[in-house]
């Protein structure tokens, strides 16, 4: 069952003259995490923005829980938590203070209780009294994700949530997604300039670019199951490639530089050429399989 | 959800050491006022008695609390507006400036809420720095100098009025100067509104009050007819309470301009608000 819980329409954002949304669309369902991937600029931050009413979209329409956003938005935003581009506090108060004042005006009541344990699910315990003035960017991260969840809302949406950590720092950040997904079972959307994070975390994802989505699917689909590019590093390149073209005349084979050759084929075909090849007495220096997708994504940023 | 906010915004004002800054500058130019009265102040009013204290009888000591507290009230009434705007002028751009506001707004609470909220509790701060300034005047002053009859010079002249029919002027006069600072308070909060840091705001208030007191003190006929409807006209309306007798009509007319003044420019505050890309 697939049921839609944002359902984005041709959004477009202008800023003055600039367009920094032109044309996005994208559909997010009950239980994925989902993975908003672009380079930076794309409008990643943009479009998240217009989902939370922060700022107005010129044209589209959003949906979110069923709900056109314009009319429900009170309604929609009690069962959402979110941080923007990054979590920002009041530096003056405490970590408990802070998830006081944003608890007291989000969808539901919490308690000094519910409080504590929030802080301790995000590794903030014993921190909690101290002013957040002297959190590092990784602190904050984690307190920001400790008021997403505050209130319980079924829907999560967190803007790079791993950028500016270290590399300890992402990982817990990146399990902590998980988390909430499998023990908690919540929807989350999550935005990326890296197509590796969202790999890892999400199963369903869109790619926008220049404030255009480009293309949306399930992860898998997207990215396993697409063609690889397989590079192999060789004696004799030349020989290699009559033999790989005599042996599977359907595959494409290109001498790529050097002794690189580069094929265009399945995943369950690489091990039957790396045994063709060692059979027939190539000496075989490296084999490296290059997705299409990230190379697709690699185009896309260096346009 | 109004009030659950507010609750937070005065927790917000309680924290921030900028509010305390109010206080404590009150407190300190008051004490200046006093020490120079104590030291020096029969010399500081003699010159306007001299010919005077031989033709009317007076009961105790000129130089007493109730003369002081005008003096104050008459000294202060200019600089506290730049106290009240140093809080009331971040409540809103200092939540941009800290980048807090994209939290505070993707909250369920509207934001017409969340402007009135901070209007709440700009009032509340403001009317604690009143009645600070209230205690210290009339409270302090009057227990460091005794109390008496008071001499005042209003524009009938020099007048004294009686001990006894005192108090209830400075309790009216307390209540339209406080409806004058609140007017600072919704001016700085409605700038706010338009501004990404909160020294923005707070300059500009300063320099509106600055504009429209010149505009005011200017005899040029030009102005005299917009002059009325400037609230820094009305920020002196308080001394009103010291005529005698008291002009009822004057005094509507300012507390309503002022009661319009904060209307218009809480309601700019909402519409401005409500209308932003929060981009911060
Ligand atoms: N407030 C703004 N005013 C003008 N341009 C903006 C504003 N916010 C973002 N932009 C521009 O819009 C584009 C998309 O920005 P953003 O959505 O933040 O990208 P991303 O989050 O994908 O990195 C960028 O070119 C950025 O410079
Ligand atoms: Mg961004």
């Amino acid at each position: 069952m697939n049921e839609p819980i944002i359902e984005v329409n041709h959004l477009s954002k202008k800023f003055g003259n600039f367009e920094a949304v032109k044309d996005v669309s994208f559909t997010v369902n009950k239980g994925d995490v989902f993975g908003f991937l672009g380079p930076n600029g794309a409008g990643k931050s943009t479009t998240i923005r217009c989902l939370l009413s922060l700022i107005s979209p010129n044209a589209g329409s959003i949906a979110i829980f069923g709900k056109q956003l314009a009319s429900h938005r009170s309604e929609i935003l009690n069962n959402i938590g979110c941080i923007i581009e990054k979590p920002d506090f009041y530096r003056y108060l405490s970590a408990e203070k802070n998830l006081e004042i944003f608890a007291r005006i989000s969808g539901s009541d919490s308690s000094k209780k519910d409080i504590q344990e929030m802080l301790e699910f995000v590794g903030l315990d014993g921190r909690g009294k101290d002013k957040v003035k002297g959190f590092s960017h990784g602190m904050k991260q984690r307190l920001g994700i400790a008021q997403t969840l505050l209130h319980k809302p079924d829907l999560i949406i967190l803007d790079e949530p791993t950028t500016g950590l270290d590399p300890q720092g992402i990982i817990e950040v990146r399990n902590l997604i998980l988390r909430l997904k499998t023990e908690q079972n919540k929807t989350v959307v999550l935005s990326s300039h890296q197509l590796s994070e969202i790999e890892i975390i999400a199963n369903r994802m869109v790619i926008i670019n220049k404030g255009k989505s480009v293309i949306e699917g399930s992860v898998e689909a997207l990215v396993n199951e697409q063609e690889l590019l397989l590079q192999i590093e060789l004696s004799d390149p030349e020989n290699a490639i009559k033999l790989i073209e005599m042996e599977y005349p359907a595959l494409i084979v290109k001498h790529l530089y050097g002794s690189t050759i580069e094929i265009a084929l399945d995943k369950e075909m690489v091990p039957k050429i790396n045994y063709l090849l060692v059979n027939k007495g190539f000496e075989i220096h490296s084999l490296e399989p290059k997705r299409k997708l990230e190379d697709f994504f690699m185009k896309i940023i260096q346009e | 959800m109004l009030l659950k906010n507010t609750y937070n915004e005065f927790i917000k004002i309680i924290a921030k050491p900028r509010s305390y800054i109010g206080l404590g500058v009150l407190t300190a130019l008051i004490l200046v006022i006093l020490f120079a009265m104590k030291a020096d102040g029969s010399s500081y009013i003699s010159f306007v008695t001299a010919s005077f204290d031989q033709t009317l009888s007076f009961n105790g000591n000129i130089l007493n609390g109730n003369l002081i507290a005008f003096i104050i009230l008459q000294m202060l009434i200019v600089h506290i507006p730049l106290l009240v705007a140093l809080v009331t002028g971040d409540l809103i751009s200092g939540e941009a400036a800290m980048g807090t506001i994209r939290m505070l707004a993707t909250k369920p609470i509207s934001r017409t809420k969340i402007v009135l909220s901070k209007f709440i509790a700009g009032a509340v701060y403001t009317l604690i720095l009143t009645i600070w300034l209230a205690f210290l005047a009339l409270v302090v002053v009057k227990w460091m100098f005794g109390t008496g009859d008071m001499i005042v010079l209003n524009s009938s002249g020099l007048v004294i009025l009686q001990e006894a029919d005192i108090f209830w002027r400075y309790g009216c006069s307390f209540i339209v100067a406080y409806l004058a600072l609140l007017t600072v308070s919704s001016l700085s909060i409605c700038l706010s509104a338009f501004a990404e840091n909160s020294i923005g705001p707070i300059v500009s208030t300063m320099g509106i009050i600055i504009l429209f007191t010149i505009i005011g003190s200017l005899d040029v006929t030009v102005f005299d007819s917009i002059k009325i409807f400037l609230f820094t006209t009305h920020m002196a309306s308080w001394r009103s309470f010291f005529e005698d007798p008291i002009s009822m009509k004057d005094i509507w007319q300012s507390i309503s301009i002022l009661i319009v003044h904060n209307i218009v420019l809480v309601s700019i505050a909402v519409i401005k608000f409500n209308k932003k890309d929060i981009t911060s």
